[in-house]
């Protein structure tokens, strides 16, 4: 069992450190409907953690409420060893906490390099006046802050569509330069919501990878959800599965991989 | 033009110190790395060198060990080649894109002790083979990511080994070492892929570099100030010679990109005065024009159209030094400043003062499409076993129907069966531990073997190649075959991206074809042709009339030559699949493995004898990572027009 918290080293040689994200007895509501029922989980420094369950289970509500895009009714959301107030999604990104969306979100119109220069915003100092002059702090900003781009680009391997308009990318390389975009800001905590959606085999492989990679070189901490059971279980060092609203196991995949709750869940036993 | 060498410069190493010397703080290396071109003069590039030799010594590195390199080209792979050198060293380039096996024989046959990998990709290929490895030592590795968590007591960074070189304080060992190196001392070994067999090992001397990098060198007047991009496989021996051989020799420039895919772009930002690439290079990039030029507005269709005949017809004359009139030299500019000056630009070629392409025929449209382009575009022959250069063309005598004339210091006779044999300075040692080959191919007086055929023309002193000695046969009538010749006619088309024909000892000739899928596909996008696979695509009913079509114009064409009247093609199929290297089709190199291919689609072969009009298949795919799998198809088979069969039959 793995629940102490002190820090410890996993079979691949990574270190994982202390409490990053404790969500406490979390409650979430949209009118009359619990979305999320009572939910407590951490997350920890240097891990690779994974949220799953079936469709309509309350992930993507799940994570929102780590993203500061909902505010939950009950419950309380640690930070680095302090309770977070209600904030505002900029507010959370100035934590260090950045996100991939199911549905992708970026700037069509806009070339690789542009989209993902985005992810640096919270970086620059320098107001819009200066920006726009290109004067004083600006452009030693701008230069620093590309450099850091483009070791994300030469990471992510797009190095070929650098000046590509994302609306002309297929899917999966789309995918790939979201992540590019929320690595950009440096993150503490990434929160990916369903990397592999709609990807093929190879694309997934190539994505696992990536994952892997940015947790390894990085010590980025990872909270994913995902679909494909697979390769939850192949990435991840512990998953927290939700059902209903409720969480119905948490634990290594080896361990949720046994739970009955969670069998049941995925092979649709009946709920009374 | 550099002054020639002075004296004991007989290696590599000892031509990078003369660089050094003379023009230390001039560029010699570059490399896109984070969006930035990052350069290495080379006297930096001499720096690096030494510590990654001094590296190598610390790892217990003996005169005459190998160290086999694979990777993309990178500047810090290049160095780990002289780098070899320097510490007694045999470099031996490996194909990056080789699958595991392929990597595992070499390495096993030349009993490497180092390797220095580019990437985790490469790293892992070598892991998952190293139990057969006995004599593999250490692997170094260029880029660490993703291998922080491998187990590190065989293996170190380049970096982290170049470090432990610069505190080793063994300078002395290496340049003990280097100038111990003499004129027959082995330079590098480099793997053939061979159209068959097992590759071999072919080994060649200092002297065989030296001599063929000056000879050709000084036959181009190649200078410092050029500049060369790095992009074909560094096991290549033409890589080898361009961006090390030639080089080093002269002090130009070599320029690496950022990734293969990047290549065009960086072609155009760096813009090379020298470049070298295979015919198929050419072909996308003319296909590619072609196709934008289609989806182009009417206007700038029509200016594309009108001045591109005006350079097709004064370009070559400019080039040839051919009189030209006053009006003319007025249209050409004209044609230059509105339409060729800028196509060359968006090619990356407004720089280039020669170029070659080399390894296959290349088409006339295509030659001639670049040379109108007021590109020195020219030919050259040559193997491996040569050191490249067998024979080229000079300035003024380019023809995309012969391969020029002998290189200089090169001796040329053809056999009675026709086969091309050859002498010169940069014939190689031997193939390493093939006593029974070196032997069969190259004579007591250094004669070498092609395993081509071809003929010296009358009058020009060209040099002009028909096709793989053993590949050329007779039909059952007794008529000559000679596939090749009638593949290339073929693949000149750009809907066709790869032909082989069939038709030893049989009544008449078949072929398979292989669809380009660029060409093919844009011309089904912007005819309404949906489809969803290149195999349904492949077995369109208006794909195969279209390729029909070609194959007809083909015999026609074919049926001028008396000689070859016989080998028109009678029927034929379009492969549901593209031939492919990792499938053992296709050398690395891409060339057809014929043999090959004619066992793994036996039942297509005999159906296209066999009258059918169709044929139902199996067919064992490997996919990249070395998996397998398998595709199945209902191919239809052709019947086409021939001209004349039966006249020439009956003679």
């Amino acid at each position: 069992m793995k629940d102490t918290v002190e820090p410890y080293v996993t079979d691949d040689g990574r270190t994982i450190g202390g409490v990053l994200m404790d969500m406490r007895n979390i409650t979430l509501r949209f009118g009359g409907v619990e979305a999320i029922k009572d939910i407590s989980f951490d997350i920890r420094e240097g891990e690779i953690r994974a949220i799953i369950g079936p469709n309509g289970a309350g992930k993507s509500s799940m994570l929102n409420v780590i993203s500061g895009f909902y505010n939950p009714q009950e419950g309380e959301v640690w930070f680095r060893g302090e309770k977070r107030p209600q904030m505002k999604p900029y507010q959370v990104a100035r934590l260090g906490i950045a996100r991939t969306f199911q549905n992708i979100a970026l700037f069509e119109g806009m070339t690789v390099l542009d989209n993902i220069m985005t992810g640096r915003l919270t970086h620059m100092k320098s107001g819009m006046f200066w920006q726009a002059l290109w004067v004083g702090r600006a452009e030693a900003e701008e230069v620093e802050n590309r450099e850091r781009v483009e070791r994300i680009i030469d990471f992510l391997e797009i190095q070929a569509i650098r000046k590509t308009p994302v609306g002309r990318l297929p899917y999966g390389l789309k995918k790939r330069v979201e992540l590019a975009r929320a690595l950009a800001a440096e993150p503490k905590l990434l929160l990916l919501d369903e990397p592999m959606a709609g990807m093929n085999v190879e694309e997934k492989e190539d994505m696992s990878r990536f994952i892997l990679d940015v947790n390894d070189e990085f010590g980025t901490t990872i909270a994913l959800i995902e679909h494909d059971m697979g390769v939850v279980m192949d990435l991840s060092d512990r998953v927290v599965v939700m059902d209903y609203g409720r969480k119905i196991g948490d634990g290594t995949p080896d361990e949720v991989r046994g739970n009955q709750e969670v069998i049941d869940a995925y092979l649709g036993v009946s709920h009374d | 033009m550099t002054a020639p060498a002075p004296g004991g410069e007989n290696s590599v190493p000892a031509l990078l110190a003369r660089n050094v010397a003379q023009h230390g703080n001039k560029a010699a290396y570059r490399e896109k790395e984070f969006g930035i071109w990052q350069s290495w003069t080379w006297a930096e590039a001499a720096a690096e060198i030494d510590a990654l030799a001094a590296g190598f010594l610390t790892l217990g590195a003996n005169v005459g060990d190998h160290i086999a390199i694979a990777g993309r080209n990178r500047p810090a792979l290049y160095w780990a080649m002289v780098a070899a050198q320097k510490a007694g060293c045999v470099p031996v380039p490996l194909y990056a894109d080789a699958a595991a096996e392929e990597i595992a024989y070499a390495l096993e046959h030349c009993g490497a002790r180092f390797v220095v990998a580019g990437d985790q990709e490469q790293v892992d290929k070598i892991a998952d083979i190293r139990d057969q490895l006995h004599e593999l030592d250490h692997v170094i590795y260029l880029d660490g990511r993703g291998l922080r968590k491998y187990d590190h007591t065989h293996m170190t960074s380049y970096a982290d080994l170049q470090k432990a070189g610069r505190a080793a304080g063994n300078m002395a060992e290496i340049e003990k070492r280097t100038a111990a190196l003499g004129p027959d001392d082995k330079c590098v070994m480099l793997y053939t892929s061979g159209t068959t067999g097992r590759p071999k090992g072919v080994v060649l001397s200092n002297t065989n570099v030296i001599e063929t990098s000056k000879n050709s060198a000084e036959f181009d007047h190649l200078r410092p100030g050029d500049e060369v991009l790095a992009y074909l496989p560094m096991a290549w021996v033409g890589d080898f010679i361009f961006s090390i051989g030639q080089a080093m020799w002269t002090g130009f420039c070599v320029n690496c990109p950022e990734s293969a895919e990047t290549m065009h772009t960086d072609l155009r930002e760096i813009g090379p005065t020298y470049f070298f690439a295979p015919p198929r290079v050419f072909e996308q990039q003319l296909t590619n024009v072609m196709i934008r030029m289609e989806d182009a507005g009417r206007f700038k269709k029509w200016l594309f159209d009108k001045y591109m005949a005006v350079g097709r017809k004064i370009g070559p004359k400019i080039l040839d030094a051919e009189p030209v009139s006053g009006m003319e030299r007025f249209q050409y500019r004209l044609a230059d400043w509105l339409v060729i000056g800028p196509l060359k630009n968006t090619l990356g070629l407004s720089r280039v003062r020669v170029g070659y392409t080399a390894g296959e025929a290349i088409g006339p449209e295509i030659f001639d499409f670049y040379r109108a382009l007021g590109i020195n575009l020219k030919q050259l022959y040559g193997q491996t076993e040569a050191t490249v250069f067998i024979t080229q063309q000079p300035d003024g005598e380019v023809r995309s129907d012969t391969v020029g004339v002998p290189s200089p210091g090169v001796e040329l006779k053809i056999a009675e069966n026709g086969e091309v044999f050859y002498r010169s300075p940069g014939v190689f040692v031997e193939y390493y531990k093939n006593a029974e080959s070196t032997a069969s191919t190259k004579d007591a007086d250094g004669w070498v073997a092609t395993g081509d055929a071809g003929f010296i023309e009358e009058g020009t002193g060209h040099l002009r190649i028909i096709d793989r000695a053993k590949d050329v046969g007779k039909m059952a009538s007794g008529a000559l075959f000679a596939p090749k010749y009638v593949e290339n006619k073929l693949k000149f088309y750009p809907d066709i991206l790869e032909a082989v024909v069939f038709g030893a000892d049989r009544e008449y000739c078949t072929a398979f074809i292989n669809i380009d899928l660029t060409a093919v596909g844009n011309w089904a996008e912007r005819n309404n042709i949906a489809y969803s696979s290149y195999q349904e695509l492949s077995q369109h009913p208006r794909v195969l009339d279209t390729i029909e079509a070609h194959v007809a114009e083909v015999n026609k064409s074919v049926a001028a030559d008396e000689m070859l009247a016989g080998c028109q093609v009678h029927r034929f199929l379009v492969l549901h699949k593209e031939l492919d290297a990792d499938d053992g089709e296709m050398t690395r190199t891409r060339k057809v493995r014929r043999r090959i291919v004619e066992e793994k689609f036996d039942d297509l072969i005999a159906a296209l004898y066999g009258g059918q009009s169709e044929i139902y298949t199996e067919t064992e795919v490997t996919y990249e990572d070395g998996r397998k799998g398998k595709i199945t198809a209902t191919l239809a088979i052709r019947d086409a027009t021939v001209v004349n069969a039966g006249k020439v039959a009956a003679e």
